[in-house]
């Protein structure tokens, strides 16, 4: 794969962002993922935040920022793709009834029966690309094309923790209890993030996740 | 130990906040005017990260349950103790059974109380500032409630009593209020370059009016369409707070300290730490300004409001030891 291109920018008085443009894929995140772990030992790098086909670097105050952003050129046209695998996460979910409230609007939507809308959302190894957004929350890479669904005209004020969502076309559960316009299909159990933990978030960037049937509802 | 009589619109306890974690989704979070919880921390000697509350639009109070010393700093609340004036910047020992009254703020919007010590509430997760998205940090990771009780890290010993502030001839930019037209300071981002000379020169030129949904999470305002040459779909990436934003309606949205930590929205630039205190002040339906500086500027700016809070530490130095 030749290296997409990256522009480097600055974000106010001591941060910079390196991005590049879609469409979203695994081959030019491995290269953010391999970027992220060189420049966290740059001079002055405080915290590095990673977005999809992007990195935020954030610098103490008192450091020299345009030198590394001379740098970061070379350095990206340098960086070869993260190898390996992240570690599998199954997430159990009961696919529709009150926890999943969009499931049959989605499925008709699509013109597609529910069983085969759980098959084809619970097939791929998805990859989580990057977190954010709230604590926990996974970008996942992987939705089936034919899921693919707008986000709702207006957002929901109140969607419950573990919610699994599609928006767009993008997979998520949701970590936090917040406002969202994605659709929710079904609920798991499983918690994404618990500040308690010594390992507060479930999910890395590089992880791959699975949804499994736990049980569906009508 | 101090219990909530009134919690007004929305009390919570802040620091400056959490760093260093935003790659699993957790923001910053802390003050919004940092300068005002600093200089508070600073008239009672407190260490910098010493935790305090945060005040929005006052209508606020809480009485002592034993002795305790505080520092009043940020918006003009009319605050009173035992129905006696308060002055702003002040640092008072206040004994058992007395209350202290915050009132409805007209020239500003946040007010602050530093306790001695800093409020011992729990860290979680490098940090005692209230997330209210993660749910979790300062008191029970919420906004405090009528009868909520907070504990102080530091007692009062049998030390002279604190009585003691800024005056605003000695200290007249802490003084200065934000009820009128509020300047801020902003270095551009990549998609500044996204727009002619006639737009960018509109949106320096431009009065911003700061709409009645901004809160701690971000600012939205109200304007004349800005239209950018390009219009890019973007994916997600890092923010920061002070990110100002341009949705498709054309009206930029400024990203405040409980903002998400990623972004899709093209970036006008990003308004520079020194003067994040500035909009955390400024009235809801006032104006706003911007004004391009450089990144060098900006963090020039920033020694500034360190030396600031040195100079309040020194100034003060010998009232707190008497």
């Amino acid at each position: 794969m030749t290296t997409p291109a990256a522009h480097v920018s600055e974000m106010g008085e001591s941060a910079l962002l390196i991005q590049s443009g879609g469409p979203m894929s695994l081959d030019v995140q491995r290269l953010y993922w391999a970027l992220d772990r060189s420049c966290r030992d740059l001079p002055g790098v405080t915290e590095t935040v990673l977005g999809v086909h992007s990195l935020l670097l954030r610098f103490d105050p008192r450091a020299e920022v345009a030198e590394t952003a001379a740098r970061l050129p070379e350095l990206w046209s340098e960086t070869r793709p993260a190898e390996g695998e992240g570690r599998l996460v199954e997430i159990p979910v009961h696919y529709g009834g009150a926890g999943g409230e969009d499931l049959a609007e989605l499925a008709a939507c699509h013109d597609l029966g529910i069983d085969e809308v759980v098959a084809l959302h619970s097939a791929p190894t998805y990859t989580v690309f990057a977190l954010g957004s709230q604590p926990g929350f996974p970008y996942l890479g992987g939705l089936d094309p034919r899921l693919a669904t707008p986000r709702r005209s207006s957002p929901r004020q109140r969607v419950e923790e573990g919610s699994v969502v599609i928006g767009g076309e993008q997979a998520g559960v949701i970590a936090r209890t917040s406002p969202s316009g994605w659709h929710i299909i079904g609920a798991t159990r499983v918690s994404l993030f618990d500040h308690a933990r010594d390992e507060p978030a479930l999910l890395q960037p590089g992880d791959q996740l699975r949804f499994s049937v736990e049980e569906v509802s009508a | 130990m101090i219990r909530i009589l009134t919690p007004g619109l929305g009390a919570t306890v802040q620091d400056l906040g959490r760093s260093g974690l935003a790659n699993i989704g957790v923001g910053r979070s802390g003050a919004m005017d940092r300068r005002a919880l600093r200089v508070a921390n600073a008239l009672l000697g407190n260490a910098e990260e010493a935790a305090g509350l945060e005040i929005t639009l006052g209508g606020f109070s809480f009485e002592a349950l034993e002795p305790v010393a505080i520092a009043l700093a940020g918006a003009d609340t009319g605050a009173t103790l035992d129905g006696r004036p308060l002055p702003r910047w002040w640092a008072r020992t206040l004994l058992p059974g007395q209350v202290l009254r915050m009132g409805h703020s007209r020239t500003g919007m946040r007010g602050y109380i530093a306790v001695s010590g800093g409020l011992d509430v729990p860290e979680v997760l490098g940090s005692r500032a209230t997330d209210a998205k993660g749910g979790f940090g300062g008191h029970d990771g919420r906004a405090l409630k009528t009868g909520d009780i907070l504990t102080t890290a530091a007692e009062v010993t049998g030390s002279r009593a604190l009585d003691f502030g800024l005056s605003p001839r000695a200290w007249p930019d802490l003084w200065a209020d934000g009820s009128g037209e509020t300047e801020v300071r902003f270095v551009p981002a990549m998609e500044w370059a996204d727009h002619d000379d006639e737009t960018r020169a509109l949106f320096c030129a431009t009065g911003w009016t700061i709409e009645p949904a901004s809160n701690r999470i971000g600012y939205r305002l109200d304007g004349p369409e800005m239209v950018p040459t390009i219009r890019r779909e973007l994916l997600s990436h890092g923010i920061l707070p002070g990110t100002i934003q341009l949705p498709p309606s054309g009206r930029p949205v400024i990203q405040m300290l409980d903002a998400n930590t990623v972004g899709g929205y093209p970036k006008l630039g990003v308004v520079i730490d020194a003067d994040l205190p500035l909009l955390a002040q400024a009235t809801l339906g006032s104006t706003l300004r911007f004004r391009e500086i450089s990144a060098a500027e900006a963090r020039a700016a920033r020694r500034g409001e360190d030396d600031l809070i040195s100079a309040v530490r020194r100034a003060t130095s010998h009232q707190r030891k008497g």
